[in-house]
């Protein structure tokens, strides 16, 4: 992979990431009073998939996604001004004039659709438009949320219909902290394949994710990626210190340009927390 | 003479699908019968798309299509089905606009039917959208009642929920309030027991009753003219709802309306609170003129 695209994917993880240590932070301190859901540990999926769709393939998706996609939002250019303000609660800036919390993040310039609250509905509701509108679109969904039954339908719907959607499972292994183990003997690729439908198991790491550019938007695919939460399944807590960090791993193979990066968005996002902190 | 109910809704649907280039969405649309004869004999290329048995999952996609700003036409046969295909309607299309303004209009056809067909099947449960915020809930019985509906949602941006019965397919004709005169006793009657209203009401009149007759288009928001509401309270013994419904939800609610606005004790009538079986000694039929009557002379008696 070339260095200059790793490193571009790299800001944009790095941009989620200060993103999150912020929010952590600031849940901890109590000045965020809603539920929050973070993604940190994940946000080179995002990142990752942004770079390739909005800035190599220059292709604007529809995106559904669901609680945990802070980094989404970001990575596909969503405004950090408006999801600080919809965390905190500023009424007048958010996105959603405080109706969408940490977990239900809209936005009309990224052609973001909200999430209603139960886990996967995302899956259909993504079908649909996609089936309707026939333009690119990306679903997200945990690995949890891949076992409503819902989704099962959903995913043979749009194979049948040969829709030009790409599904992201979000595999951190986790539901709360029931690992998946326990809930199935099954993989979501394999039910993927089952439905006719192109279907891969991966891991995180941006190398990995460009591998299956090719086959984006052309028909239904979906990847099962492998990844890591760093924080609680809500607000600001953490569950081991032994959990493998993707960023922190990015970061040593990159070297000082990456250091940079990550000092600079250390202090601008910091900033531009603490400025609408003072709003508070 | 004029158009069945029935021969009007096909016309709507294909009108949406041939000139709105609209959508119609449901299972087994193409099958025999064609929902009893109000869709046309149009297929995917025309808009009609059949969904997969997923019930759950299909109502989410008919609510993504109506993101895209398609205003679809969901038909769900038979009304019970919507224990399972509501979900994603009343928790996403009917939120969307006011939690993200972003309108998500979806007109559902529930098509009601009772009779020897079981505890799902049968009889209409529109009282099982009726707690949601978000949407509308209509009960059209005539032709033209069914045209300005359709014309309403056209215009609108939310959810529809469209209380149909089999049993108005064949109806031609419009019906018509009677509230005019000093009245004993007012039937408002929803849906398909708007039918047996209209029985109910000629067989008390011979008996020297005056009944009036109030009929229900609009569940929610509710609407009922002025001139209704001065009918209820100018009535002796006050009113009934009648639904095809289980009394606990719309039809009780309602009557708690009704009372706080005209002061006069308004009774319910509808489903037994019971689970319908198949044969006809343990059905669990809407309210029947005989009952209808029973029901009026022992308010009026006691």
């Amino acid at each position: 992979m070339h260095k200059k695209l790793r490193i571009k994917i790299f800001e944009k993880a790095s941009l989620c990431r200060h993103f999150e240590t912020n929010a952590y932070k600031f849940s901890e301190k109590k000045l965020i009073k809603i539920p929050i859901y973070l993604s940190a540990g994940q946000e080179f999926i995002s990142a990752s998939l942004a770079t390739i769709i909005n800035d190599i393939c220059k292709i604007k998706p529809l995106i559904f996604a669901q609680h945990r996609c802070h980094s989404t939002y970001l990575s596909f250019g969503g405004k950090i001004d408006n999801l600080i303000a919809e965390l905190l609660g500023n009424y007048k800036l958010s996105n959603t004039k405080g109706m969408g919390g940490s977990a239900s993040i809209y936005s009309k310039k990224i052609n973001m659709f909200g999430h209603d609250g139960h886990m996967g509905t995302q899956v259909p509701i993504g079908v649909g438009a996609c089936f309707t509108s026939k333009k690119p679109t990306i679903v997200f969904m945990g690995d949890a949320s891949a076992e409503e039954d819902y989704v099962l339908g959903a995913l043979g719907w749009a194979a049948t219909k040969k829709l030009p959607i790409l599904f992201i499972v979000e595999d951190n292994n986790l539901s709360i902290l029931t690992e998946k183990k326990v809930r199935r003997n099954w993989n979501m690729h394999d039910v993927a394949k089952s439905f006719k439908m192109k279907g891969y198991e991966l891991n995180d790491s941006p190398s990995e994710i460009i591998k299956y550019q090719k086959f984006f938007f052309k028909e239904p695919m979906l990847l099962n990626i492998n990844t890591n939460r760093m924080f609680w399944h809500s607000g600001a807590g953490k569950d081991s210190d032994q959990i493998f960090d993707r960023y922190l791993n990015e970061k040593k193979i990159l070297g000082k340009e990456a250091e940079k990066i990550d000092k600079k968005f250390n202090s601008t996002i910091k900033k531009k927390w603490e400025k609408h902190l003072e709003k508070l | 003479m004029g158009k069945t109910l029935r021969e009007t809704i096909k016309e709507i649907i294909k009108n949406h699908l041939k000139n709105k280039k609209g959508k119609v969405f449901g299972q087994c649309l193409t099958a025999v019968g064609w929902v009893g004869g109000t869709l046309p004999e149009l297929y995917e290329k025309d808009g009609m798309i059949e969904l997969s048995m997923a019930d759950v999952a299909s109502g989410g996609i008919v609510t993504g299509s109506a993101l895209m700003n398609e205003k679809p036409i969901y038909v769900i046969r038979y009304q019970g089905f919507n224990w399972y295909n509501a979900p994603m309607i009343v928790n996403y299309a009917a939120k969307s606009k006011e939690i993200w303004n972003a309108p998500c209009p979806v007109f559902v056809r529930g098509i009601g039917m009772e009779g020897g067909i079981g505890p799902v099947a049968g009889s209409s449960h529109h009282s099982l959208y009726y707690r949601m915020p978000g949407l509308k809930i209509v009960s059209p019985m005539t032709p033209n009642e069914y045209k300005k509906i359709y014309n309403s949602f056209m215009k609108d941006d939310e959810v529809y929920y469209v209380s149909e019965h089999r049993g108005s397919f064949n109806n031609k004709i419009e019906l018509k309030n009677d509230i005019k005169g000093k009245k004993d006793f007012v039937i408002i009657a929803i849906s398909i027991t708007r039918f047996e209203a209209i029985k109910a009401k000629e067989l008390l009149e011979k008996k020297g009753f005056k009944i009036g007759i109030i009929n229900i288009l609009w569940i929610k928001p509710f609407k009922i003219s002025k001139a209704s509401l001065k009918c209820i309270i100018n009535s002796k013994f006050g009113g009934i709802i009648l639904d095809d419904d289980y009394v606990d939800g719309i039809s009780n609610s309602i009557a708690n309306k009704l009372n706080h606005l005209t002061n006069k004790k308004i009774f319910t009538m509808g489903l037994s609170n019971k689970s319908a079986g198949f044969h006809k000694k343990v059905d669990n039929l809407p309210p029947d003129t005989k009952q209808i009557v029973k029901k009026v002379i022992s308010i009026i008696k006691n």
